[in-house]
């Protein structure tokens, strides 16, 4: 398929789930979310746990051949079975087999994501086996013959009313079914019944113990204690990265898995089984017998399933996807997630951020090709994800990898010359234009206002749409013909001289400060100097987050070593370093511990600031707010850009603004929906419109002064609200 | 345990909507009969003092009292009072499945057995664990919001009663 005709496809694609599923989506995902920042804000341990997890996952997947036998050992001495399967053929080979030597007629199933990856419903029912989901969720889906929109919530892209259609059109009840109340109580009775005929039980486990072989699900429904303990035979699924040592370490695990998940404190059953159990085993067709009366015992299988995964394990990147719990927390958080869904942003079973990192694990790259994309490294899943996982940095290493695989594209010559990147050929034209603004940039600030007539144009645009998939709906950046860089040297650098200064600072140049969104540099310029700061502005490259975010890791690398040899100095110097672009200081701070070698990084992380951060950092060293321009009693609506959020940065610009008397209010979405690039494509521009819906409806005040600290936020609220946008730094410059 | 530890994990039962009755040994026939809807099903409590004789709760369990019973009573080994989580210890006399089945649960632990949190609970969990046996964390009632709106009482019971059964010094 020729890349604009894949783009069109994409955009009908995820406009069709934004009119169907989207707003069951929106409504289940965000209550999740709102649910989880209350649950852990008020958790003290939370952090601490989460490093305690992460370390307990780090150790595990390390050790994890040795905690295999171990397991193998504990499950035997228990009385039940250990079978690794290599892959997903292999699995449902062991589980058929063993429902052929119950003579099982009917499985019933608690939800388990592994066993949907190996897809063993199909393998048992081809050996002619009924098997029943009966988490409510999964049940719908079996019914429905869905896929999971949602690694906890399965089916939550449904509303009630479409369950109920389903099921008055499937089951055909005399009285149709109208509340959630008799839809619950229906398929209750109707799973209960097959519970109680099951010959077989099958679970996932949320966590297995190497060192007794316990196995612990987590549920609200009840179904997986009941689809555990009623037939005989239980089988428990589960993938090889569920190891963890011992007892000990479970308590993490419990803490941290509902608050993030579901936003509960814990869910309504932490079943921890060592199996065969020792309930009575219970016949219903002897219902006068005391329980475990019977000649019935209990079996226990336990599938350990590798799919993939020890493959994940040896490669560097990848590795970390093993530690995922599957709480979906980085699906709720994430703002295209919360309106698309996983039917859009997620693969054949695995759904939201992680899902590449599952994917592509099991897959091979490619599994995760359609929907990498959906994830804009706005990071918002980051402070999220309960084992801390660099979700985001996944992303782009899958990206990358896909980019390299990819061929060559036609139209590769018409943009030679723009593109002097590091990339192999094949990276596509679209990813290969907004990897190389820098160089667009230099270009149109040198032949603006040229450049910006043309680019803007009619013919211009629709080139651009046909041939790189840049929508014709958005506006194009402007580019000034004087850089910031320019302004600051012509009119004879630092007004503060350098000697007596109480601090110096070098003011970073990004590329959108530097060629289109210059005013909030020479603003930022003017409060530093208010506050008596030695300001330069020496030239530099940009930080590389251009190519990042398109997954051209090699041109990013490129550049985080160019601004790193550039500002290292200055550092050394004893300079701080200033930055007004949020998504900069988070490379400087967050990506560049991944692309410049050893703990390089580090000194350029620890001396630079984002500018309201480092305006903060002087009122409190004793700088004069009165300097700057009173705000009182004007009313300001404050956007704080996602990953400036994440570095925990927001608070600084809302504290400047107040202190210089500023009435603030400020959005509370995870994301503009405009994240670099993504809103310009036009296979995004819906979505990312869509997303953009939920920041608008925060931001009613049209007398409010608007502002945002991002180039993105400040581009998507100007296509949102009909006020202008400013950088909060131009609200503070004295005029 | 302390008394503050039975408080917490009382009004951490009353934001589940869980009702808490304590009692002593000589007042849990009168306690167990204020929260009891029959037919209602058991098993043996362990509990020194307390004893479901001459009560209207039906033992052994059998499959028909499962699927008939309106309530199940069972102890629970442990309660985490942060949570107001019962630990329902499985075991050869089925109090697992009288947990679950029924549309009610009551639950009878004792005062000492209330721990303030998870962590505290590890112990127990660990050495039951290493001896081959199973617990379980219930908290609250059994919900599902997979059919568009909150229900509770799914595949476990709607209702959930506890009785913390101080014992004499
Ligand atoms: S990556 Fe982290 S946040 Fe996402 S599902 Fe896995 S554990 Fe949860
Ligand atoms: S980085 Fe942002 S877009 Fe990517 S998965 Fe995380 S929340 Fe979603």
């Amino acid at each position: 398929m020729s890349a604009g005709r894949e783009r069109r496809r994409k955009a009908e694609k995820i406009r069709h789930l934004l009119e169907t599923e989207g707003d069951a989506v929106h409504e289940n995902t965000t209550v999740f979310n709102e649910d989880r920042y209350e649950v852990t804000e008020r958790f003290d341990d939370f952090e601490a746990l989460r490093d305690e997890a992460r370390a307990i996952k780090e150790d595990a997947i390390e050790r994890l051949p040795e905690l295999i036998e171990e397991l193998r050992e504990s499950v035997e001495a228990n009385g039940g079975h250990l079978y690794l399967a290599d892959d997903a053929a292999d699995a449902n080979r062991y589980v058929t087999e063993v429902a052929a030597e119950e003579e099982a007629e009917t499985l019933v199933k608690s939800k388990s994501m592994t066993s949907e990856e190996i897809d063993v419903n199909e393998a048992l029912e081809a050996e002619g086996v009924d098997v029943w989901e009966t988490d409510l969720g999964e049940f719908v889906l079996q019914v429905a013959d869905e896929a999971p929109s949602h690694l906890v919530g399965p089916s939550l892209h449904k509303t009630r009313e479409d369950v109920a259609e389903l099921f008055n059109h499937v089951f055909e009840p005399e009285d149709p079914f109208e509340t959630a109340e008799e839809l619950t109580e229906f398929a209750r009775d109707y799973l209960g019944e097959r519970i109680r005929d099951a010959d077989v039980g099958m679970t996932g486990a949320n966590f297995v113990v190497a060192d007794s072989g316990t196995i612990t699900l987590v549920t609200n429904e009840g179904n997986a204690r009941k689809s555990a303990v009623t037939p005989d035979t239980h089988v428990a699924v589960a993938g090889v990265e569920k190891i963890i040592p011992s007892a000990d370490d479970l308590q993490p695990f419990v803490e941290l898995i509902s608050k993030t998940a579901t936003g509960q404190d814990i869910s309504q059953y932490v079943t921890m089984l060592t199996p065969p159990v020792d309930s009575p085993t219970i016949d219903f067709d002897a219902p006068d017998e005391p329980l475990g009366s019977g000649d019935g015992e209990r079996d226990f299988h336990l599938v350990l399933v590798d799919n993939g995964r020890f493959d994940m394990r040896e490669d560097e990147h990848l590795k970390e996807t093993l530690y995922c719990i599957r709480c979906g927390a980085c699906a709720n958080s994430c703002a295209n997630f919360q309106h698309v869904g996983g039917h859009a942003f997620g693969g054949e079973t695995y759904t939201g951020g992680i899902a590449t990192g599952w994917e592509a694990g099991i897959g091979g790259e490619e599994a995760a090709d359609d929907f990498n994309d959906l994830c804009t490294g706005c990071s918002r899943c980051v402070n999220a994800c309960p084992v801390k996982i660099d979700i985001p940095w996944i992303n782009t290493v899958v990206r990358d990898r896909l980019n390299r695989g990819h061929d060559p594209d036609a139209f590769d010559h018409l943009v030679e010359g723009l593109t002097p990147d590091e990339e192999s050929a094949g990276v596509d034209l679209q990813k290969r234009l907004f990897g190389n603004f820098e160089t667009l940039a230099e270009l149109g600030s040198k032949t603006a206002p040229l450049s910006n007539w043309v680019a803007s144009s009619r013919p211009a645009r629709a080139l651009l749409e046909r041939v790189a998939g840049i929508d014709s709906r958005r506006e194009l950046p402007a580019f000034e013909r004087e850089t910031l860089v320019e302004w600051f040297d012509a009119r004879g650098g630092s007004r503060v001289p350098q000697t007596g200064a109480e601090r110096e600072a070098v003011l970073y140049p990004d590329v959108y400060t530097n060629h289109v969104l210059t005013e909030r540099g020479k603003a930022a310029v003017r409060v530093l100097e208010a506050l008596d700061v030695h300001v330069r502005i020496p030239s530099a490259p940009s930080s590389g987050r251009a190519p990042f975010s398109q997954g051209m890791v090699a041109t990013a690398e490129a550049k985080a070593r160019g601004v790193s040899d550039r500002l290292g100095p200055y550092v050394d110097d004893g300079y701080d370093v200033v930055v007004v672009e949020p998504s900069d200081i988070a490379m400087f701070e967050r990506e560049y511990e991944k692309l410049l070698p050893g703990d390089e990084h580090e000194s350029l992380a620890e001396h630079s600031y984002e500018i309201a951060e480092y305006v903060y950092g002087l009122l409190e060293n004793g700088g004069d707010a009165a300097a700057l321009r009173d705000g009182t009693g004007v009313a300001v609506d404050y956007h704080s850009h996602c990953q400036q959020r994440t570095q925990g940065l927001e608070g600084y610009t809302v504290s400047v603004l107040d202190a210089a008397g500023f009435d603030v209010t400020t959005s509370d979405v995870e994301c503009c929906g405009m994240a670099g690039s993504f809103g310009y494509k036009q296979e995004y521009y819906e979505l990312s419109m869509d997303v953009g819906e939920d920041l608008r409806e925060q931001f009613t005040d049209d007398d409010a002064l608007l502002a945002a600290s991002g180039t993105s936020c400040v581009e998507q609220l100007g296509d949102l609200l009909p006020r202008d946008v400013t950088h909060p730094v131009q609200l503070l410059a004295p005029r | 345990m302390s008394t503050d530890t039975v408080r917490r994990f009382e009004s951490s039962l009353d934001a589940l909507d869980v009702g808490c009755t304590r009692t002593d040994p000589a007042g849990f026939p009168d306690a167990l009969d204020a929260v009891l809807d029959p037919p209602a099903v058991g098993v043996p409590l362990g509990i020194d003092g307390v004893s479901l004789d001459g009560t209207p709760v039906e033992t052994p369990p059998t499959p028909r009292l499962l699927r008939e019973a309106e309530t199940g009573v069972t102890p629970a080994g442990k309660a985490i009072a942060e949570y107001g989580t019962l630990v329902v210890d499985a075991d050869a006399t089925g109090c697992e499945p009288v947990s679950l089945y029924p549309p009610t649960h009551v639950a009878v632990v004792r005062e000492r057995d209330v721990l303030p949190d998870v962590e505290a609970a590890t112990d127990h969990l660990g050495a039951r664990f290493a001896a081959g046996e199973s617990s379980v964390f219930a908290t609250g009632v059994s919900s599902t919001g997979d059919m568009g709106a909150l229900v509770e009482g799914v595949h476990g019971p709607k209702h959930v009663h506890v009785i913390v059964v101080e014992e004499e010094p």
